[in-house]
């Protein structure tokens, strides 16, 4: 029960969740819901690891994972976009697509031979800071720095660049953004492509790092609608993102940890004593799921801030005669 | 613009208009709404193309496809409704759309420019705001400045007073006037005479399509002759109507405030009543207050102050079923979002307020044979037009629908009934038909409440009309001239009116 | 109206026909929409052969082995009516807040509770176990509908107040539910050790057919139960509620048209709390007619994704109560099959690609596609 081992693998395993939860916010900054994260994660999962196995190069497998992802995605924007159907029921159809497909190509991949990991390393000077250094700089997988990259390069996309302005255009208001000549289809398009990117990353991440293997549909174990969930949580702001992802992760590590010790916090351990009831321990990440999603809808209700106005609603073109 | 045509399905909106703007003047552009002036501007601003008609700018003819190539040639709109974003800020906002800055925002150095702007045209507005956090005034100020930035040279403002406060009319007043120093032109639309007459150097007046006065310099004309041209001298078609016989009153507003939508003010203290037997209508230029007060009476809005009493009782701050169960009937202005759920059947809609009772239902039991004898019943009475009564309200004409809906409510007896525009968009049979209708209730003792933007049908239906004009009553009357009628809606009292009468009796 | 299909520049080779798009402005002729379903259904399908290539099995034989797996002969077909029961059900659950736009997807965590519920009643125990069937059936029928509720009931309450958004809270309370349950199943009624509570005294057994087979030799072998009855039992109660009742008729209207609901005078919060505890009560009594009536114990692996599956059923049904019950058949079908099929992710699969192709076929319903010839004024 070392706060240091727990953040540490908190940052790990948060990880996967914040790549997912970074894709799906900027596909719904563009006013596209997808609920189809889980789906194109359990794709990117399998895929990874199966291209893995078959080439020996874990970073072959990231690339197909993130292009398989991807494409799964574009099934949802053309259903979405172009034929204006509903967005709840076809995000939800592509997750059974998504997790079907992955299981049947799946089939047998955990038997496969031993297959080669995206490699860890550690910063040398950073991780020497006392208790910082050891939770973030050491022995972490490639995808974690990746990760720590990822967090400001979309905060600053998002608020600093003409592009992320126009993203957050089409989403907020795209009639204006549609007359002052922004394409906002082409857009869509685009951004629910970069959130099946980032969700077949996080697949991969789990699959070729976190908790290497393929297990059928127990690999993701809910992490894609975790994500969704931290979206709203998040605000739609990639930094509130990265808090929540971190923090879920530490406290899945938390949960795992919680029962070992025989004394906690100076009393009898319960979870020690009574291993049964680490299954209202497994209930937290989901329960706190909840509560954070509670929290997050009034605080949207009081500010009357909250989702980009646009997200959920297919963008018609009024009469333009044109 | 010459003799520009633009149709949409089944409306003429401009009937070879011509129309014509020098540089360095404000020109107005007035008209009630439905009269065509939006589309024309809208045409010249890229967003509709035209069936047939040119546009010439310096003389030489262009051709409009897009809003961006209205901006290139150095034409720019600034809409009624705000095409802003309301979390980015004004910065961001007029940088939307553009080339540059290519990548990187480089804000900092953004807002200096755009508060530059702004000093150099008197639009003070902070550039670091967001949108919602602006007033209505500052949010306009920021459109202005969208164009500005983009170079135009030519400014349409449509409609730009409805959403500002007095203070802030003026203050855009010297804006523009600022602005056409600078040599900008502007074209100005309103229905609002008061303000035309204190802005404009020309103005044209445009009625269902058509032109009825062009390009007339503001000095050469006046309030009631402007107004004359806008609603038009029309022989009054007299209904068959028996004489009014009004007993207790039914409906009563007293003093009501409510805000619209948007959080502004839109009554400021309405009082009127409205007796059994009797029509009484409710005139006015659309977006004056009217859906407000239909939606207070029927609770479906707060009202902040002052109530509405049924028959005695308030019914005001209350929900829309206490109202329906005690007799108020609702015809809403929009008939397909509100009014009616499209794939529901005939039947299923008819039963909308009746449900609830016997026959229709008892306890929690529905009797659809029951319900669907009653709407075969109103599909007789009301001459609605469909295959069978099952089929879904989304495939029924304009007209058809708005009969469905007039069944509905008129069927309950009701002892008030307040209607919203019951007739737009609906060809002569239909509009004949509803207006029997209405008065037939009258006949029967209801008492009913008109609102309608058709000055006509208003005054030939109603047996008083009161004018609303921003939010409040300017007056009621009972047998008025078209004229009185449409300085009220243009903002005069009747009192002042009257007043001015008599000075020039007196003279 | 868009053109697929653009008009390239002068001068150059021009294509005869045009494809035009436009809204459908009539209702289409009634055997319209299921061709188009079942269209739907045959892309899909053959979708499904092509991955089940690329996975290296073979399609076609995959498909006859479903076929006679499901139908082959009457025990077979008993075995798939079983697989169907809770399908029924959860699909009806499903229908019936789809119905008001509520997205149900925590039908599976309120088929556990429900299997739950109805446990208690056995294992407490609340009844003794030599009390009559005719008492422990519907005590524990109306426990797994409680339980099942009350799991409908806390999404619904923090839609309706706080407009938290349902999706995610039932899928949440999905997983939660499982943990659960399994925590009564490891822990507290464990038999032995071993991951499943005791049998359940006979008689709290669901009857099957076969119980009858002394006198209907015909029945013997067949498991077809109880559940199977109330199924098409509910399936009757929900269309008479949808269709004859006031508040099928609520429920109809807000979810066609809220504002309109309003202006009518509905309220919409109560209805949302009562829809999802009556979808989460139909999903509960699934639970509990699979423990009663199949494995007569409590334990954990009782739901291949039932939940999930309810939701494609009650899409592809279009919402109606009694098309979720031929729909239910063929899915179980799948279900019953789908357990020796190589590769064994296929049923779910093919489930999801015909959702996916149900879902783009919607299209063809409210836009027309026409081919036009160019040059003639359209």
């Amino acid at each position: 029960m070392d706060p240091v081992i727990i953040l540490q693998a908190g940052v790990a395993s948060g990880t996967v969740l914040l790549f997912a939860t970074i894709g799906e916010l900027f596909a719904e900054r563009s006013g596209v819901l997808n609920l189809g994260v889980e789906g194109m994660m359990l794709i990117g999962a399998m895929s990874a690891f199966s291209v893995a196995v078959a080439t020996g190069n874990p970073w072959l497998g990231v690339l197909v994972a993130m292009l398989a992802a991807g494409l799964i995605s574009q099934i949802h924007a053309f259903i979405v976009i172009t034929l204006q159907g509903d967005q709840v029921v076809s995000g939800l159809s592509l997750t059974f697509l998504a997790a079907g497909i992955s299981v049947v190509l799946g089939e047998g991949l955990s038997k496969a031979g031993t297959v080669s990991l995206i490699p860890t390393f550690t910063i040398p000077i950073l991780s020497q800071i006392p208790i910082i250094g050891p939770i973030f700089f050491q022995s972490h997988s490639v995808m974690v720095y990746v990760g720590y990259l990822l967090i400001p390069l979309s905060w600053y996309y998002l608020n600093m660049t003409r592009p992320g302005m126009h993203l957050k255009a089409v989403g907020e208001h795209p009639a204006a953004a549609d007359t002052l000549g922004i394409n906002v289809y082409r857009m869509r398009y685009f951004y629910v492509f970069v959130g099946g990117l980032l969700a077949g990353l996080a697949g991969a991440t789990i699959s070729l790092a976190i908790s290497p293997g393929w297990f059928s549909e127990l690999t993701t174990a809910g992490q894609g609608w975790i994500a969704v969930g931290l979206v709203i949580f998040a605000q739609w702001d990639p930094l509130r993102a990265a808090v929540g992802a971190y923090a879920f992760g530490a406290l899945r590590r938390l949960i795992l940890d919680i029962q070992g010790p025989n004394i906690l916090l100076g009393l009898a351990n319960p979870f020690f004593y009574n291993p049964y009831l680490g299954f209202f321990l497994q209930m937290l990440p989901y329960a706190f799921t909840i509560i954070v999603l509670v929290l997050g809808s009034r605080e949207a209700m009081r500010k009357r801030l909250g989702a980009p106005a646009a997200l959920g609603l297919p963008y018609i073109r009024g009469e333009r005669g044109l | 613009m010459l003799r520009i045509v633009k149709t949409f399905p089944g409306v003429l909106a401009n009937d070879h208009v011509d129309f014509d703007l020098r540089m360095g003047e404000i020109h107005a552009l007035l008209g009630e709404n439905g009269a065509g002036k939006s589309t024309l501007m809208n045409v010249l601003a890229g967003l509709y193309r035209p069936e047939s008609g040119t546009i010439l700018i310096n003389g030489k003819p262009v051709s409009l496809h897009s809003p961006n190539d209205a901006i290139k040639a150095g034409i720019g709109m600034v809409h009624q409704h705000f095409m802003l974003v309301p979390s980015l800020t004004v910065t961001e906002n007029i940088l939307l759309g553009l080339d540059k800055p290519v990548f990187r925002l480089r804000l900092n150095e953004y807002h200096r420019i755009m508060g530059e702007l702004g000093e150099r045209y008197g639009l003070r507005v902070d550039p670091r705001a967001k949108i919602w956090q602006l007033s209505v005034g500052e949010q306009q100020r920021v459109e202005i400045l969208k164009m500005l930035y983009r170079g135009v040279q030519v400014l349409i403002m449509d409609e730009p007073t409805a959403v500002l406060a007095p203070t802030e009319i003026e203050s855009l007043f010297e804006t523009l006037r600022a602005m056409v120093a600078q040599g900008k032109s502007i074209i100005f639309i309103s229905h609002k005479l008061q303000e035309v007459m204190a802005i404009a150097n020309r103005v044209t007046v445009m009625r269902k399509g058509k032109v009825t006065a062009s390009g007339i310099p503001t000095v050469e004309t006046d309030r009631e002759a402007l107004a004359c041209q806008m609603v038009g001298r029309e022989v009054l078609f007299r209904l068959d109507k028996k004489p009014c016989d009004p007993g207790d009153v039914v409906l009563s507003v007293e003093e009501v405030h409510a805000e619209n939508d948007k959080g502004l003010p839109a009554l400021r203290g309405v009082s009127l009543h409205v007796r059994s037997g009797e029509i009484v209508g409710l005139a006015g230029v659309a977006g004056n207050g009217q859906r407000e007060l239909a939606d207070v009476i029927t609770g479906l809005r707060p009202s902040a102050n002052g109530q509405v009493l049924l028959n005695g009782e308030t019914v005001s701050n209350k929900t829309p079923l206490f109202g329906i169960r005690r007799g108020l009937a609702h015809i809403p202005e929009d008939r397909t979002h509100v009014g009616s759920s499209p794939n529901l059947s005939v039947t299923d809609n008819v039963i909308m307020k009746k449900y609830r009772q016997a026959p229709i239902s008892h306890g929690i039991l529905l009797d659809m044979a029951a319900a669907t004898e009653f709407a075969k019943e109103l599909k007789e009475a009301y001459d609605i037009i469909v295959p069978d009564v099952e089929t879904p309200v989304r495939l029924l004409s304009g007209g058809n629908l708005q009969r469905v809906i007039l069944a509905r409510e008129i069927s309950g007896q009701p002892a008030f009934m307040v209607a919203m525009q019951p007739t737009r968009g609906l060809d002569v049979g239909a509009i004949e038909g509803v207006h029997r209708l209405l008065l037939a209730q009258r006949s029967a003792g209801a008492a009913i409440l008109l609102v309608s933007e058709e000055l006509e049908e208003l005054l030939s239906l109603s047996d008083r009309v009161y004018v609303i004009y921003e939010g409040r009553i300017m007056g009621e009357i009972r047998d008025g001239s078209i004229e009185t009628i449409g300085l009220m809606m243009t903002g005069t009292t009747l009192d002042e009116i009257k007043k001015q009468a008599e000075t020039r009796q007196e003279r | 109206m868009t053109e697929l299909a653009s008009a390239p520049p002068a001068g150059k080779r021009r294509l005869p026909y045009k494809v035009m798009i436009e809204p459908r402005l009539k209702e289409p002729p009634r055997w319209y929409p299921p061709l188009v379903s079942f269209g739907a259904i045959l892309v899909a399908l053959i979708l499904g052969g092509v991955v089940i290539s690329l996975a290296g099995g073979d399609p076609i034989r995959s498909y006859l082995h479903i076929a006679r797996a499901s139908f082959g002969n009457s025990g077979v077909i008993s075995d798939t009516l079983v697989k169907a029961t809770p399908l029924i059900l959860v699909g009806l659950a499903c229908a019936v807040a789809f119905r008001m736009r509520l997205w149900n997807i925590g039908a599976e965590g309120q088929f556990f509770m429900g299997a739950l519920g109805a446990s208690t009643v056995v294992l407490v125990p609340l009844l003794p176990a030599e009390a009559s069937p005719w008492l422990f059936i519907p005590t524990m029928m109306a426990a797994g509908m409680l339980f099942g509720a009350f799991w409908g009931f806390i999404p619904g309450f923090l839609k309706a107040r706080f407009n938290v958004n349902e999706i995610i809270t039932t899928l949440m309370l999905n997983y939660i539910a499982v943990a659960f349950v399994n925590f009564f199943i490891f822990a507290v009624w464990s038999e032995g050790g071993f991951q499943m509570s005791p049998m359940f005294p006979r008689t709290a057994w669901l009857p099957r057919l076969t119980d009858y087979a002394r006198q209907v030799p015909f029945f013997g072998g067949l498991t077809t139960h109880l559940g199977m009855l109330l199924g098409l039992i509910a399936a009757v109660v929900v269309w008479f509620i949808l269709y004859r009742s006031r508040w099928g008729y609520e429920i109809r209207l807000i979810g066609d048209n809220p504002k309109a609901a309003r202006y009518a005078g509905l309220n919409i919060s109560r209805n949302i709390v009562l829809v999802m505890m009556f979808s989460g009560a139909l999903a509960g009594l699934a639970g509990m007619s699979e423990i009663t009536g199949v494995v007569h114990r409590l334990q954990g692996a009782i739901s291949p994704g039932y939940g999930f599956t309810g939701i494609i059923i009650a899409w592809l049904a279009k919402l109606n109560p009694f098309a979720v019950v031929l729909v239910s058949v063929l899915f179980g079908a799948l279900i019953l099959a789908g357990r020796e099929i190589q590769p064994s992710g296929v049923p779910k699969m093919i489930q999801g690609i015909i959702l996916v192709c149900l879902i783009a076929s919607d299209f063809f319903l409210r836009y027309q596609v026409r081919l036009v010839r160019q040059g003639v004024e359209v």
